[in-house]
């Protein structure tokens, strides 16, 4: 009774510890679009969540590609100049949202086509909460991010 | 004389009243850049995706978007046709009304069968072109787009830095709009409508 009791107890306190990290340096909505079959390259896109503390998202990792490279869009007079960023701030208590045509994650070299409807783990490096695997599903080729990626209907059908 | 100073009244009178009658005429409201009559852009010949010779002219009686990008691209290009699909698909009926072009920047690597295969993968009706390295540098010049390789460390190869913007061709084959490739869908949907309307 009272092992059960420590037992269930110690999984409280890891589940509380669980909760702390996912508050911490939480990642949300993560997804990626469907890629032609001749694509070279792919992107994912997801919003990055800090706690009090803030974090530094440092590098990802994901099988489905050789490299996974952060990337950011600098706009200059309507010319999309891409860049590889070396890092990406979540400030404290803040979002910050990788989304079509701004931050992104550059899936570069890709093994296989991304087919929509399935789904890749993707190991994100934060500075303070260590590796962090979500995954991710792939949504259509035609998707932005909204819900018309995810199959629903919109406006005009 | 005085016959004359009437028939020059009457010609300012009617004169006029033209003038007024045109400036009375509604423009279109378009929500993107109305660019009707800019000077560029007028034209192109190049090779699609399936090895054919083709200029703009050949797709007369429909609506085009004409943009320009490459199949490295992982962001912005496959945003770009998504968004012409999802406007294609907003449109409904009126969508086999519509051409969707993609030019690529990026000739050295976007081989007909590479093109083939990226643009036919989000609508069957896409057209990509691309051309011999001088034919693409002359299109960018004509239509005003800048392009520039970019070399990345740590990237595969190379990246190509490049302008973004959508063209919009009315079905007399006329460029009438400049749309940003930050522009939501229902702006696109919207004037593509009006143009199909004979705005």
């Amino acid at each position: 009774m009272l092992k059960k009791l420590a037992s269930s107890l110690s999984f409280l306190a890891l589940a509380a510890v669980a909760g702390a990290a996912q508050a911490d340096a939480a990642v949300q909505n993560p997804w990626s679009r469907a890629t032609p079959p001749t694509a070279k390259n792919g992107a994912a896109y997801l919003v990055l969540k800090a706690g009090a503390g803030g974090d530094r998202l440092v590098s990802a990792t994901a099988p489905v590609s050789e490299r996974v490279e952060l990337h950011t869009h600098i706009m200059d007079g309507g010319v999309a100049r891409m860049r590889p960023v070396p890092a990406i701030d979540v400030p404290a208590n803040g979002t910050v949202e990788l989304k079509p045509g701004g931050l992104h994650m550059m899936l570069i070299g890709l093994k296989a086509p991304l087919r929509e409807g399935a789904s890749f783990p993707l190991t994100l490096n934060f500075e303070k909460q260590g590796a962090v695997t979500v995954e991710v599903p792939v949504k259509a080729l035609g998707a932005m991010g909204g819900m018309e990626g995810q199959g629903m209907p919109h406006k005009g059908h | 004389m005085q016959r004359s100073i009437i028939a020059l009244l009457a010609t300012f009178a009617l004169a006029l009243a033209l003038a007024g009658c045109d400036a009375g005429k509604p423009a279109p409201k378009f929500k993107s850049g109305d660019i009707t009559g800019a000077e560029f852009a007028r034209g192109f010949t190049l090779t699609d995706h399936d090895g054919a010779r083709r200029s703009l002219a050949d797709f007369q009686g429909k609506a085009v978007l004409l943009f320009f990008g490459f199949t490295h691209c992982p962001d912005v290009c496959p945003t770009t046709l998504a968004r012409a699909k999802l406007a294609l698909q907003q449109l409904g009926a009126d969508a086999g009304k519509v051409r969707v072009l993609f030019v690529s920047l990026d000739p050295e690597r976007d081989t007909p069968a590479v093109l083939k295969g990226y643009v036919t993968a989000f609508d069957p009706g896409f057209v990509g072109l691309t051309g011999t390295p001088e034919e693409i540098k002359q299109v960018a010049q004509d239509f005003r787009v800048m392009y520039q390789k970019s070399r990345v460390e740590g990237q595969e190869g190379y990246s190509v830095d490049h302008s973004t913007q959508t063209y919009v061709y009315d079905p007399q084959g006329r460029l009438r709009l400049y749309v940003s490739h930050t522009q939501d869908v229902d702006v696109l949907v919207h004037d593509v409508k009006l143009l199909l309307a004979g705005a």
